[in-house]
């Protein structure tokens, strides 16, 4: 009787010792993946507060959707190259792939003065050390981490009943995030110029170059146009007026921006691109970009990758900024999703960006 | 006790490296997909050169499979475990191999650069640069990952069912060799 108990516990014994590691594996992979703790910030959570903030349509990119291809060359001229070992910022020339946009996931929304623009630029240099950035047109981030991005969307979700925001849920925010106060009033007072072609796009966060000796300098940088900024003025009432004023001007002539690289000095914070940076920084000139061609996005080079801020060229790294990898994170989520749908033609097509006799009439 | 003969030194090394690699991977790959975090881009640069040396690992591995035939199984398995037991190693191998080749085929297809120690060492592309292939591909990865980590569990309890319930000799074989 006794050795009868006795080998029914060892029996027991064993069988517990053959489940235990799968079901600890098991727990590992569950906690690894996030699935015990619903709270973790995931791409799927990012995702779901931009589609309710910003709007989001199948087979778009699931922000800055309204958008066009645009193409042409970036010349380095070298001045940075004591800082940085990046081929980009040689004495060179590199073909660029390139897209304009409007902030927020409607890519049939209607172009207006106050709305964020955006350039995002591919430089591929033959060594096949690519430098990516999507930058905009204002002065500071209205947020310095993933997760104030992710309650700001929510924030600012359109009430069902006015398509507006919900100024009581905004103001809550803002009451609980008074840090944010100086971005949010810098960004409402900038200078809005009449277009993508004369705007100035900055890169928000910050990086470090990474000199030949390893020496690590932290930067932010701008792309400053050539041609003269004119303020925001009338236009006409068209839906697309900022992309057709962009496709007539290309057409006309190349267009340029100088990438202007600031680098920090000692108070400006390098991991929080809610805060503005000294204006005694030091800036360096560090090329030119020249853009001559632009397309649509149903033809065009720009619809097929993601302008990814972590693809960087040995010579340029990512500094401690949360934003990045959350970015980084959330863009490649974007492009799968969007990849595997089937996008309806953009708002900007095809025959809109062919130059036509009409549109050399209107400037002659 | 029944003996039974032991794998070759080498391929118990291979076996329990690659073990260790696999099951990490398997963790880093589920959690850097689920988070936006600072960890982010550290867990995936460690994750393509991990993969990428698994894909080598898992090659140089079957040629040694192949060159030295492990010990046979216990006479008396029953023949559903003996199949159960060959099937299982078959997939094992197959995943080995083609999951790191469908996380280098989808970033190719995706256009994006993918380094591999610093920024230095760059994969080449071994796919055409095409969305919707990036976009199956990557739906790919996950469903294979998954089914990895599927029969790797059923992988260890099978070899402690071996090594506690049935003891065989069989979970021994992979552990060390039988004193003469
Ligand atoms: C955590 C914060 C952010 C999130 C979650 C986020 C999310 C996104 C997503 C999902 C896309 C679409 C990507 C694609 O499908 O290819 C996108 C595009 C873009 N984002 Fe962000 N973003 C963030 C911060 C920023 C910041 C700080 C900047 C500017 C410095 C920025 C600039 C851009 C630009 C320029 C694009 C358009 C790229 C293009 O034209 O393809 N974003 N963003
Ligand atoms: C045996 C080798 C590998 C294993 C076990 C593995 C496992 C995984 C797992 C479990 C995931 C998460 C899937 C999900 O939850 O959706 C993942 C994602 C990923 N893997 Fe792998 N992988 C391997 C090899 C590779 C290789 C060689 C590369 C690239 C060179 C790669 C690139 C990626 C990328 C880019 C992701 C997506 C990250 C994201 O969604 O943000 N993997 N992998």
């Amino acid at each position: 009787m006794k050795t009868n108990a006795h080998a029914t516990l060892a029996s027991i014994l064993r069988w517990l010792g053959v489940v235990a590691l799968p079901a600890v594996l098991m727990l590992s992979f569950l906690w690894a993946g996030g699935w015990l703790t619903p709270s973790r910030l995931t791409q799927a959570a990012m995702l779901d507060a931009l589609q309710k903030g910003g709007g989001m349509q199948s087979g778009f990119r699931r922000n800055h959707a309204k958008g066009i291809c645009v193409t042409g060359w970036f010349d380095g001229n070298g001045n940075a190259s004591i800082l940085s070992t990046a081929t980009v910022l040689q004495k060179a020339r590199v073909p660029v792939i390139g897209r304009f946009a409007l902030a927020g996931g409607l890519p049939y929304q209607a172009d207006a003065p106050g709305k964020v623009r955006s350039m995002a630029l591919r430089l591929s240099p033959s060594d096949g050390q690519e430098w990516r950035m999507g930058i905009n047109d204002i002065p500071v981030f209205p947020v310095g981490t993933p997760q104030e991005f992710h309650d700001l969307q929510l924030a600012a979700r359109p009430d069902p009943t006015t398509g507006k925001p919900d100024p009581a849920r905004m103001r809550a925010f803002l009451t609980g995030h008074p840090w944010l106060q100086p971005a949010m009033v810098q960004i409402g007072q900038r200078t809005v110029s009449s277009g993508f072609g004369d705007d100035t796009y900055y890169s928000l966060d910050s990086f470090l170059l990474v000199a030949e000796g390893g020496t690590k300098t932290a930067i932010r940088w701008a792309m400053v146009p050539v041609q003269p900024a004119v303020p925001d003025g009338s236009h006409a009432n068209d839906h697309d007026y900022l992309f057709h004023q962009i496709i007539d001007d290309i057409h006309a002539h190349p267009l340029q921006w100088r990438l202007m690289v600031t680098l920090a000095s000692k108070d400006d914070a390098i991991d929080n691109p809610s805060k503005e940076w000294s204006q005694d920084d030091r800036q360096i000139d560090a090329g030119t970009l020249t853009l001559t061609g632009i397309e649509s996005e149903e033809n065009g080079a720009c619809t097929g990758i993601t302008f990814d801020p972590l693809v960087l060229p040995k010579g340029i790294m990512p500094s401690a900024d949360p934003i990045l990898p959350a970015r980084s994170a959330v863009y490649m989520r974007s492009f799968y999703l969007r990849s595997g749908e089937h996008p309806t033609a953009p708002a900007i097509s095809h025959e809109m960006t062919i130059p036509s006799a009409n549109a050399k009439d209107k400037k002659s | 006790m029944k003996t039974v003969a032991s794998f070759a030194l080498p391929s118990r090394v291979l076996h329990w490296v690659m073990a260790v690699m696999i099951l990490a991977m398997l963790l880093i790959g589920v959690s850097m997909a689920s988070t936006v975090g600072a960890d982010y881009d550290r867990l995936v640069a460690l994750h393509r050169p991990l993969g990428s040396a698994i894909l080598v690992l898992a090659i140089l591995r079957l040629g040694n499979r192949l060159h030295t035939p492990p010990p046979p199984l216990p006479r008396d398995l029953p023949p559903v475990m003996k199949l159960g037991a060959h099937a299982s190693h078959v997939l094992l191998y197959a995943l080995m191999i083609a999951l790191p080749l469908v996380g280098w085929g989808m970033l190719s297809a995706g256009a994006y650069p993918i380094p591999l120690l610093g920024q230095s060492v760059l994969l080449p592309p071994i796919l055409p640069h095409d969305p919707m292939l990036w976009a199956w591909l990557r739906w790919t990865h996950t469903v294979l990952a998954f089914l990895l980590f599927g029969v790797v569990l059923a992988h260890i309890a099978a070899a402690l069912f071996h090594g506690l319930i049935r003891r065989d000799g069989v979970l021994r074989s992979m552990l060390w060799r039988e004193k003469p």
